[in-house]
């Protein structure tokens, strides 16, 4: 519409030309620490639990998992780690959808979501899921409650090493999620209230 | 020692506070300095500066310049004084380049009170003594244009008979903001207030503070209230013996 | 103060319950800033300011470059931006998209660039429903009031208010526990994501190399608003750009910490482009709309152009003594507090509401806690140096020149200033009860005045 006007508009303010070259910008801020795998799962715990998620390092998630949605209706994401490691095979839980509106009817009943993860960042307890084939949108979202099953050789230490390892996400997908905790607000009278639109409740099982 | 030191005392100290002015020779006299007054001067220009009106304030940093340049060091009791000659003075030359470098010549001459005697003359004790219960204030622009911040404390520190306490919140504004405190009375009121109420909280008898013009708005809203808190300058407190 | 500004502030620094409301709230929102940032929470925090400074300011110094780029990149992931010079413009291409979509309803998540041109308004005027998603929101929407606050916009609300206009607007008995009142605002809601055609959001960032949008939000509203409808349209101001993907792992670190105390929002979305194949959900469609609507007028001033760094994380307003007594609601236009104070004039015109740039202590506390370093005090002392010299062009306020010349030649005749010094001093304070000087001396006990001035003390010592 008014492309080229403003674009015009900004250049005479700038003093710049059309096509001018532009200096190189302040080198990106990327620090990566050295941190253990150990250190960097009980970070990752800890910074969950802060924020009222319930968080464990577990050998057998499936038993967890289990645990967590017994008498519950459950749909899980396509990630073949869930089915490596026995959650889709668990009653309650659906899985395998590749289909927009069904995936969407599942999830809007649906009493949890459960997902893998991409990654994880330990120094702030964060989820980071990308949509892909394997990970839809709307499971971490739609239910109520969310379970993440995240790979302990996914954690990493936080956005720096992110965005080290995937300088540029769009190349993957076209939503990457970075997940800190259950849905929350405190837009009446400044008071905490969880599940506003998103999970009210988010547990976290760390595995091998 | 021997140092040579001007005094600014500033245009509301010499005409409503001169006794900050006198207990800052006095100081500055007890840790060996030598000091003068020059006569000409009058006032920095912050209040024309602060309301818009820069050819006005640029009139009066000029004859700032003209009465100080002579100056070895010249010693200021107030922290938005000295900000408006250090930080600000640079600003309104900016297209003068010849009055400019006079400005850099002279702003690196020019400190705050506080700062003055633990970073140039390199004192903390002052061999006062006062027995008191005091909160100290710290004046915007003395905190955040000149870092005023531990200096006064430290001087305080070394007060014989003193009590220091915090006040909570710290750091915050007392609503004076100069011609703001006139366009702005109500609010600037209000302001007062809750700074009043924070140094109530502290049982303090005394609010100190390195900026005239804060403990002017202060002492005002504490007798408006009804309160017995006294306020002194930071070199009033340095001068009792 | 006549002003409207004036009143409005009044109006707020006599109510009672609203003082304690403000306060309280943004004092809170003030102590979780200061611990998240603290050396222990943050040591690098200073260097990661300087850091954002420094690439906002490269990026709005070469801001065609990037927005061009950036462009590039969202149609090379099969979305399309649009250029927008105002709010016609906009709602003009979202009211042909919907018709040729035959869309009705509209999801809309937290964009104050869309309060900036009244967008529902339009919208609505137009026959279409658009549906605020943030609680704050959507609450302002029903009570048909403007944000109080950038991050907190129902802050001057209590649940009482909530619970009425609950009864009266969505015909449910009154409720007066907030977590009952979300959960009916997340039922109402949802069925609104589910059923919307179009989803409208905001954007915090544009990020150039990817051609992708970054929303941050803790409710999930806006993941919900870009992922549920098959249409989704980001509308950001051309200044919300940044070059690269990687230069988030400095934003992110501030924006949270610097809004509310959080580490991170509990949901960052980085989107770009519709749903790529294979990928089982997401829309379909996918539009960035850039907005104009006068940030161009700001770029020519190279001291004030910092004013465009902003991220609206509203720092500044909790920090601001002045926005922590008068509220959001007695500034003029959708920004508040010192940035609101800063972005007004600039926006609208130094005498839309001249007040506003001497609204101000001076303190600093704002710059202090910019995350992106603005000198805020520095543009507000900008700006009142040009409401001046505009004063003088148009001949207003000559009273108030003419004293400050006064004043200028009394600080240069120093023989002349002890002598009118003297003679006040004799007088004694002034009496009035009237205009300005009255009410400042309403407020306030005025110190004795002294027997005499310091020169005359000095000279007799």
């Amino acid at each position: 519409m008014s492309r080229d006007y403003i674009l015009h508009k900004i250049r005479t303010a700038l003093g710049r030309g059309a096509g001018q070259a532009v200096a190189d910008p302040p080198a990106a801020r990327i620090l990566v620490p050295e941190v253990s795998t150990e250190v960097r799962v009980a970070s990752m715990l800890e910074r969950v639990r802060a924020l009222a998620g319930e968080a464990v390092e577990s050998d057998d998630p499936r038993a967890f998992v289990a645990n967590a949605i017994a008498g519950k209706t459950a749909i899980a994401s396509n990630a073949p780690f869930l089915a490596e490691r026995g959650i889709t095979s668990l009653p309650g839980v659906r899985s395998g959808i590749t289909d927009r509106e069904e995936l969407r009817e599942l999830c809007a009943t649906a009493d949890v979501g459960i997902t893998s993860v991409d990654y994880a960042l330990a120094d702030t307890g964060t989820l980071v899921l990308l949509s892909s084939p394997r990970e839809a949108r709307m499971i971490s979202l739609l239910p109520p409650a969310h379970i993440a099953v995240v790979p302990r050789a996914r954690i990493l230490t936080g956005l720096d090493e992110l965005f080290s390892l995937l300088p540029n996400p769009a190349d993957s997908t076209s939503s990457m999620v970075l997940i800190t905790g259950p849905s929350r607000t405190a837009d009446i009278e400044q008071i905490l209230v969880r599940g506003v639109h998103g999970p009210g409740l988010l547990s976290v099982v760390v595995t091998g | 020692m021997g140092r040579r030191v001007s005094l600014f005392v500033t245009c509301m100290v010499d005409q409503l506070f001169p006794q900050v002015g006198m207990a800052m020779a006095d100081v500055l006299e007890r840790v060996g300095c030598q000091v003068d007054f020059p006569e000409n001067q009058t006032c920095c220009g912050q209040p024309a500066f602060n309301s818009g009106y820069r050819g006005e304030a640029r009139t009066v940093a000029r004859h700032f310049l003209d009465t100080f340049e002579a100056s070895e060091a010249i010693v200021v009791p107030s922290g938005s004084c000295t900000a408006m000659i250090t930080h600000h003075f640079a600003e309104l030359f900016h297209k003068d380049t010849e009055t400019l470098a006079r400005v850099y010549a002279l702003e690196k001459r020019v400190w705050e009170f506080s700062t003055f005697l633990t970073q140039v003359a390199g004192v903390e004790d002052v061999g006062a003594r006062l027995d008191r219960v005091v909160t100290f204030h710290d004046g915007c622009h003395g905190l955040r244009e000149l870092g005023v911040k531990e200096a006064p404390r430290r001087l305080l520190a070394h007060v014989r008979g003193l009590e220091l306490r915090e006040m909570l919140p710290a750091e915050e504004c007392c609503g004076f903001g100069g011609t703001f405190a006139v366009k702005f009375s109500e609010l600037s009121g209000a302001m007062a207030r809750t700074k009043i109420e924070a140094i109530q909280r502290t049982g303090a008898d005394t609010v100190v503070s390195a900026d005239p013009s804060c403990l002017m708005q202060i002492q005002g809203a504490l007798t408006r209230a009804g309160s017995d808190i006294g306020t002194l300058h930071l070199a009033e407190v340095l001068a009792s013996r | 103060m006549s002003t409207e500004f004036g009143q409005k502030s009044h109006d707020t620094l006599v109510d009672a319950k609203l003082q304690l409301a403000i306060y309280t709230a943004t004092g809170r929102l003030k102590e979780h800033r200061i611990a998240a940032v603290s050396d222990a929470a943050l040591p690098d925090y200073q260097e990661l300011r300087t850091q954002a400074n420094a690439i906002k300011k490269h990026t709005i110094d070469n801001l065609d470059h990037y927005l061009e780029e950036f462009e590039r990149n969202v149609e090379a992931r099969g979305g399309k931006v649009v250029y927008c010079k105002d709010g016609t413009e906009v709602s003009d291409f979202i009211l042909n998209l919907a018709k040729e979509r035959a869309a009705h309803l509209i999801v809309k998540s937290k964009s104050m660039t869309t309060e900036e041109v009244d967008l529902n308004e339009r919208l609505e005027h137009h026959g279409l429903e658009s549906v605020e998603t943030d609680l704050g929101e959507y609450i302002l929407q029903l009570a048909h009031q403007r944000p109080y606050h950038i991050v907190a916009p129902a802050l001057h609300m209590t649940r009482y208010d909530v619970a009425a206009l609950f009864e009266r607007e969505l015909h449910v008995p009154l409720e007066t526990v907030p977590e009952k009142q979300t959960a009916l605002a997340r039922s109402v809601l949802r069925q609104k994501f589910l059923a919307a055609d179009i989803g409208i959001s905001g954007a915090n960032f544009l990020v150039a190399d990817s051609g992708a949008v970054v929303i941050i939000e803790n409710e999930g509203n806006a993941r919900l608003t870009t992922s549920a409808p098959k249409i989704h349209i980001a509308v950001a101001g051309i200044e919300k750009v940044i070059p690269r993907a990687q230069d988030l792992a400095t934003f992110l670190k501030l924006l949270a910490r610097s809004a509310t105390g959080q580490l991170l929002s509990v949901y960052t979305s980085f989107l770009a482009g519709p749903r790529r194949a294979g990928e089982i959900d997401g829309p379909d469609e996918f539009y960035v709309v850039l907005l104009d609507n006068g940030r161009t007028r700001l770029l020519p001033d190279k001291a004030k152009r910092q004013s465009l760094f902003c991220i609206r994380c509203g720092a500044c307003l909790n920090t601001c003594p002045v926005y922590r007594k008068i509220g959001g609601h007695s500034f003029p236009w959708v920004y508040s507090g010192p940035i609101g104070a800063i972005l007004t004039p600039q926006f609208m015109g130094v005498q839309h509401e001249p007040a506003l740039p001497f609204a101000s202590s001076l303190c600093g506390a704002c710059g202090e806690v910019c995350p992106v370093k603005i000198d805020i005090p520095k543009i507000l002392l900008e700006l009142r140096s040009d409401i001046k010299k505009s004063d003088a062009r148009e001949g207003r306020n000559r009273l108030e020149k003419l004293g400050f010349r006064a004043f200028a030649w009394l600080m240069t005749h120093p023989r002349m200033f002890e002598m009118a010094g003297r003679i006040g001093r004799s007088m004694g304070w002034p009496t009035t009860t009237k205009g300005p000087l009255g009410a400042w001396l309403s407020e306030r006990d005025l110190p004795p005045l002294p027997a005499h001035s310091f020169r005359e003390m000095w000279r007799r010592r």
